[in-house]
């Protein structure tokens, strides 16, 4: 058994080096619908675009006033600056709040009257053809048997369709779009939304709260083990577009599901904001394991355009044994504001983060976690690994923090950095509070640069020097990438050795 | 195969030169050690045959096989080809020794226009080679260098030679460190290697690993030049007396 779990292993990085090769060159999702005609709101932000955003998605009057209330809570609030990100103020009146595919708004009768732009979307995304019919809303199109996992997409703002429905249902378990869910399922989203993440948490939160125009929505019924993989995949296509999408997962006692979620975005010169919330309920002896892989458009070698990242990710572990595993692989944006967070609630309960922060060029990660112990014997573990190349700049930051009652717990973390160049910058900022005598925390951080003799070895082997880094690179970043899903891990290892073209030479 | 002719090498960062022109000519099948004094410029030339960053060449030629050496990058000169078993291998944390093996043999492959390996025709070849150097399939999972003995680390040089097949292959004081058994081992391994369309070039300072792996020219090498060559009983020579008295004749 050993044996065969090295051949797999091995297969997968093989594939990583082979797509390396083909994908050469830059931003590889960097084309942009252009020719798509799309719906929009006006420009800007007040108390009509809510309630237009609201009307859009049908919502009952219950939902919009908790959106106008959160809207009246923005208007007061200021932009955080606490990170170490350097960017131009942004003009929250120079957005679009929504933007619609046309041709959303007739459910077309067959492929045949999709526009044909949208499918050729979804082509590039890798989409399969009889998927890409139910995303693109056709009426009857049903999905390919032996396919594995569940997709949603979301296409700027609007929730563009939801695969395998039909045979979740059967499990009983719902995946659809936040905005089918305010609809059908008002019971739930009731009792659970603005609970992890409070529509008064913080600035960007807040006004998601108020303009989210969608997302995916997540019901796993108590004892049931998810049977397939649930995706949703996340695009921001039209120009000076917000997307503000917001997530809901819940996996009821004793559930588990695997949750992933891929982004990318065309190269635009101008920068574009992306304030998502993710907000994750998980009850008695369930687990939810969450992974990212984030490939927004980072911008150019000069730092033109890309994307603003700014997103509040947080799960709350409520009942006892409940475990939340975060894995997250960020390549993409300008500008990475994110801190995927966990609150021990229940006793025993269990949180993990994984994570791959690289920023070449220009770009910013300002990311890492927030662990809140509050339950008894609660555990926690951070696995960070920070890269830096041209002139950007990384920072870890984390808070781990034992309330008085989370007795005999323990948290382990450890932060690695690796620089490549001379230009770039690491940055590691732990916050450790310790309200007990009886809990432990751990943390080790290490900085490290890519090594000329590790290159010349590789080299000397006759790998190109790109090929080299993406091998050491690779090799830096194993523990995170061994906690990805399988297909997910493929494609992150692509993408770092990709996001650091050029970094070398 | 490998020809050398007035090579003149500096250090890049200090006026210090090192090689002061060496003239080499090893023909294809043959193996040819080098022997000599510590800081006579050994080392140096097997990191600028292979491409190393960190010397200037001010003089003389190298080819192999015809093809200009020295124009190319490492990795070209190892899909020429080329191969440098390391004095001290380095350690590549979390790339698996098998990963490393098999991005590195597609690599040359691809390089010179050949199919890729497959997966299951990889392993099968991996795995036998492995086997005749007694590597088993833990240290194949485990990363490169690792945690390995200074034994493992040149077994591991031998493995990748093997799965390489070169036509030129230089060896660093592979010897160094190695106890007895261990010596065995890797020279078996460079044994079995031996045919006629592959030369070795096999750094020592030893006489014992070339009771192994048994030269069919010897050069003694001082101050930056070759000054001596002659069959495997200039070795014994030095094994007996010394440099000194080869480095007074040639004074």
């Amino acid at each position: 058994m050993a044996v065969l779990d090295v051949d797999v292993k091995e297969g997968v990085d093989q594939e990583t080096v082979d797509a390396v090769a083909q994908l050469s060159g830059a931003y590889k999702y960097g084309w942009n619908d252009d020719e798509i005609e799309m719906d929009y709101a006006p420009k800007g932000l007040n108390t009509d675009i809510v309630e237009l955003i609201s009307g859009k998605n049908e919502e009952p009057r219950w939902m919009t006033d908790w959106r106008l209330s959160a809207y009246e809570r923005w208007t007061g609030m200021s932009v955080p600056n606490w990170a170490m990100l350097k960017l131009a103020d942004i003009d929250f009146q120079d957005l679009y709040y929504y933007a619609r595919p046309k041709s959303m708004e007739v459910k077309p009768k067959s492929l045949d009257e999709v526009d044909p732009k949208l499918l050729e979307t979804y082509k590039k995304l890798g989409i399969p053809l009889s998927e890409q019919a139910i995303l693109a809303g056709v009426e009857g199109a049903v999905p390919d048997e032996g396919r594995k996992v569940a997709v949603d997409a979301v296409f700027d703002s609007v929730s563009v369709g939801t695969t395998f429905q039909k045979e979740l249902a059967k499990a009983g378990v719902i995946f659809c779009s936040i905005s089918e869910a305010i609809r059908e399922h008002p019971e739930l989203v009731k009792k659970y939304l603005g609970t992890v993440v409070p529509p008064t948490d913080n600035f960007y939160a807040t006004l998601n709260s108020a303009v989210f125009s969608d997302g995916s929505f997540v019901y796993i019924p108590p004892g049931v083990r998810c049977p397939m993989e649930l995706s949703t995949y996340f695009r921001i296509n039209a120009e000076n577009t917000g997307q503000f999408e917001r997530t809901l997962i819940i996996a009821d006692k004793g559930s588990y599901v695997s949750y992933l979620e891929g982004c990318t975005a065309p190269k635009r010169d101008v920068a574009q904001l992306h304030a998502a919330v993710v907000e994750i309920i998980i009850e008695e002896d369930a687990e939810v394991k969450y992974s990212t892989v984030q490939n927004w458009y980072p911008g150019d070698a000069e730092g033109r355009g890309g994307i603003y990242n700014f997103v509040t990710k947080r799960a709350d572990c409520r009942g006892d044994r409940a475990k939340i595993m975060w894995t997250q692989v960020e390549t993409g944006s300008a500008v990475t504001w994110k801190y995927p967070s966990c609150i021990l609630r229940g006793d025993d309960s269990q949180g993990e983060f994984y994570s791959i922060a690289i920023a070449n060029n220009m770009q910013q990660a300002d990311t890492g976690t927030k662990m809140i112990h509050l339950g008894k014997r609660t555990k926690s573990r951070i696995v960070s690994k920070g890269i830096s190349a041209g002139k950007a700049q990384n920072t870890y930051r984390g808070l781990v923090s034992m309330h008085p009652k989370a007795k005999e717990s323990r948290n382990y973390t450890q932060c690695d950095s690796l620089l490549i160049g001379s230009e770039c910058g690491a940055h590691t900022v732990p916050y450790i509070e310790v309200k007990n005598n009886s809990s432990r925390v751990e943390h080790e951080a290490t900085t490290s640069k890519v090594d000329d003799e590790q290159l010349f070895y590789c080299r000397s082997r006759g790998m190109d020097e790109e090929e080299a880094v993406a091998l050491v690179v690779n090799g830096f970043c194993k523990e995170v990438l061994q906690a990805l899903p399988m297909e997910f891990a493929m494609e992150a290892q692509a993408l770092v050795a990709i996001s650091l073209e050029g970094s070398v030479g | 195969m490998l020809e050398i002719k007035g090579l003149k090498v500096d250090l890049e960062d200090e006026d210090k030169s090192i090689l002061k022109g060496v003239d080499l000519t090893v023909p294809a099948g043959e193996v040819h050690a080098i022997m000599g004094p510590n800081g006579s410029g050994k080392s140096t030339m097997s990191y600028v045959l292979s491409g190393k960053d960190g010397y200037t060449v001010t003089g003389g030629t190298a080819t192999l096989n015809g093809v200009d050496l020295l124009a190319m990058e490492p990795e070209e000169r190892a899909a020429a080809g080329l191969f440098l078993a390391f004095q001290y291998p380095v350690e590549i944390p979390g790339v698996g020794n098998m990963t490393f093996l098999r991005t590195a043999v597609n690599a040359q492959r691809k390089a010179r226009g050949e199919e890729e390996l497959s997966a299951g025709d990889f392993l099968k070849e991996v795995r036998a080679k492995a086997k005749d150097l007694k590597i088993d399939a833990e240290m194949l999972k485990r990363p490169v260098n690792v945690g390995f003995s200074g034994g493992e680390k040149k077994r591991n040089e031998i493995l990748q030679m093997a799965m390489l097949e070169p036509k030129m292959c230089i060896l660093d004081e592979t010897d160094s460190g190695l106890d007895v058994d261990a010596m065995k081992l890797v020279a078996d391994g460079v044994n079995a290697l031996r045919s006629e369309g592959r030369s070795f070039l096999v750094i020592t300072h030893y006489q014992r690993l070339l009771d192994h792996i048994k030269p069919d020219v010897v050069h003694i090498m001082s101050n930056g030049r070759i000054i001596k060559s002659g069959g495997p009983e200039l070795a014994l020579e030095v094994e007996h007396n010394g440099y000194t008295d080869l480095l007074a004749e040639d004074a």
